[in-house]
């Protein structure tokens, strides 16, 4: 595992394909775009999270060339987008909803964009059939794309977009018309394509597992603000506002006064109940209001008191959801707070001990969760 | 039997609406004129038994259609109308395209009140449109009046009883026709697809050509249709808008019935005029049930 991480936003001397300076975008009164700085290097799969209306969309629309900002600029390849129409970006999109040429077939969808290109038609062939080859479509060319499955259309759409070998690809919603099964087994084909050919991906989902999967960094939006830019590793581990650690995955947040003890921080949270410690970084004020957000995973759960634990709480077990391979159990505390705590079924179900209305236990260690400001 | 029935409905409305009527005309155009009333024979008399059906369908012959080619004024009155039915049809396309383009594009709010003005001229009569046309192109009309007084001209143009207020006068008419199946056609067509095109290279221009116009085919063709076929038999334009030289065969067909009193021939120049209208809306169906079978 000596292999260097690609890391490429790490690099200062590394020059980014990307560049949002104070790029804001208005649509009459509704601010979409507020002020948005922002980088994306060089065969990034960068990832654009966020709940509808955040202004992922916009951002997007606005690399291809449909909407134009209001204030500030955009970069591509160091030149300024400002003047420059769709047609003549080294910029390809697919299409949420695939815009495939119903009036042509498969063929001619992917060969389109060469077409214009007014390439040779031995060029055209043979990318065409190269990016068949690619999508694994070669059997269907000759279909039009309402004779083919959803999945094989999002598959003609990606060839498609990819075709010109476009510097940047935009994917709007890409997997969102597939089904669960499949639209995991596309996310994988997606990472693998883009690694073959090198090209830079920018994805908008509002699927966070999605993001997870395929990014090699995430963004996660909500109102026309990046909030966080990082790897889904550290946007899952070490989120930094309640917003981002809710948005990703299920989280415990407790909410309480700060005490700051030497290396560790106390959270002062409840009347009658023992202060949370957490570990940070940061520095907390004493009194200064804060946020514990903790995933259930990291959460124990036990019928018997945990004796090296450095926080435990007593409560009652409210719900379980049983998904299979985890069990989430819903802990009531004497002072009303549910608490969600996580197990992985390695035993049968039969021989679980843990149901409702016990008494139980939770604890975690010290560093399991994250202490955050806002 | 629920499925008999179904299918019955729409065979017997042709049977009765249209076979019969044609038979009858057909049966009219094999006859001779003569001074009877009704004013050609044979005439059908069952109760003569087998013999007089015999001599009934002896004495019907094609003489009729035959003297349709000796006379010139016939074929150059089909071709005429031809004519003017193609030429009128691309003028109402050029015309009726960039509206039903502009409604498609409107906001989606005006959209039915768009629809409403294209349609709303309908509740008017027919007659009166064509009549408030006269009123417009004649010499001393609206049109002339007002081109003199904005000094474009210096002396009234003569519109009125040319085949150029009859060209008006289609494309005012059948306008809606032509709008409304294009409309159809373009409201349905996705947006991103032009942001696709364009995406991919094109400039808005050819976008159209290359997206716009082939998604919107089947509306032009249904369009085209609905206005070529009515024209072709058009009378009532012709004869209040045009002058002594338009030649359609709506006109002569009106001519022989009523000036002429020669039901024979009439009936001759009428199924010769459905057989004209007839062959394209044959090849028209075959190529749309064509274009089905192609796509699956």
């Amino acid at each position: 595992m000596n292999q260097p991480v690609f890391a490429t936003w790490n690099d200062p001397d590394a020059k980014p394909l990307i560049q949002f300076r104070n790029v804001t975008k208005r649509f009459g009164d509704f601010t979409a775009i507020d002020d948005l700085t922002q980088d994306i290097f060089e065969k990034e799969f960068f990832a654009l999270l966020g709940p509808s209306g955040c202004g992922k969309t916009t951002m997007m629309r606005m690399l291809a060339g449909f909407d134009m900002p209001s204030e500030g600029q955009i970069f591509i390849a160091g030149q300024d987008m400002a003047r420059i129409p769709p047609n003549k970006r080294a910029v390809n999109m697919m299409f949420q909803s695939y815009a495939l040429f119903p009036h042509l077939s498969v063929w001619d969808n992917i060969a389109f964009g060469l077409k214009r290109e007014g390439k040779d038609k031995e060029a055209i062939n043979a990318r065409v059939e190269e990016m068949l080859r690619l999508t694994r479509l070669s059997k269907f060319a000759k279909r039009k794309p309402h004779q083919i499955s959803g999945g094989q259309r999002q598959r003609v759409a990606l060839a498609r977009s990819l075709a010109k070998a476009p510097k940047l690809l935009l994917l709007d919603e890409p997997l969102g018309a597939l089904d669960k099964k499949l639209r995991q087994d596309t996310q994988f084909e997606l990472m693998d394509i883009q690694e073959k050919t090198g090209t830079t991906f920018v994805i908008v989902t509002h699927d966070q597992e999605e993001a997870m999967t395929v990014a090699s960094r995430v963004a996660v939006m909500d109102e026309g603000r990046i909030i966080q830019v990082a790897t889904p590793a550290q946007i899952y581990e070490a989120p930094n506002s309640v917003y981002v650690a809710d948005f990703i995955g299920d989280v415990n947040i407790i909410s309480g006064r700060a005490k700051p003890t030497g290396e560790k921080v106390a959270i002062q949270w409840a009347e009658g109940q023992p202060d949370i410690l957490g570990t940070t970084t940061t520095k907390f004020d004493a009194g200064q209001e804060i946020h514990f957000a903790i995933r259930p995973e990291k959460v124990a759960i036990s019928t018997e008191e945990p004796l090296d634990a450095a926080n435990k709480l007593q409560g009652k077990v409210l719900d379980i959801a049983y998904l299979g391979n985890i069990s989430t159990y819903h802990v009531e505390l004497p002072t009303g707070h549910v608490i969600k705590a996580q197990t992985a079924n390695t035993r049968r179900l039969s021989r679980r001990q843990i149901t409702w209305e016990d008494p139980v236990w939770i604890s975690f260690t010290d560093t399991a969760g994250v202490l955050l400001e806002r | 039997m629920r499925r008999f029935v179904l299918i019955a409905v729409p065979y017997l409305w042709l049977v009765a609406l249209f076979l019969i009527p044609f038979v009858i005309v057909l049966k009219i155009a094999l006859s001779d004129v003569a001074l009877a009333r009704p004013p050609y024979l044979p005439q059908l008399d069952i109760t003569g038994g087998w013999d007089s059906i015999r001599t009934f369908f002896s004495e019907l012959d094609f003489e009729n259609f035959w003297f349709l080619t000796t006379d010139d004024l016939y074929w150059k009155a089909y071709l005429s109308s031809l004519q003017i039915a193609l030429f009128s049809t691309t003028l109402t396309l050029l015309v009726g395209y960039p509206i039903a383009y502009g409604m498609a594009r409107a906001a989606p709010e005006w959209r039915p009140t768009l629809l409403m003005l294209v349609i709303l001229p309908f509740w008017t009569s027919f007659l009166i449109r064509v009549y408030a046309w006269m009123g417009i192109l004649s010499n001393e009309g609206l049109l002339n009046q007002f081109l003199l007084w904005l000094g474009v001209i210096n002396e009234p143009l003569t519109i009125l009883n040319t085949n150029a207020a009859v060209y008006i006068g289609i494309v005012y008419t059948y306008l809606p026709f032509m709008i409304l199946p294009i409309y159809s056609a373009l409201e349905r067509m996705d947006d991103s697809l032009l942001e696709a095109a364009e995406d991919l290279g094109c400039s808005r221009l050819s976008a159209f050509w290359l997206v716009t116009i082939p998604l919107s085919k089947n509306g032009i063709i249904a369009g085209c249709f609905l206005v070529f076929i009515p024209v072709i038999g058009e009378f009532v334009i012709p004869s209040l808008l045009g002058g002594s030289g338009t030649l359609m065969i709506g006109k002569v067909l009106w001519e022989e019935f009523f000036s002429n009193r020669d039901w024979p021939v009439a009936s001759a120049v009428a199924v010769i005029l459905l057989l004209i209208l007839v062959i394209p809306i044959i090849l028209f169906q075959r190529n749309e049930q064509k274009q089905r079978e192609a796509e699956g």
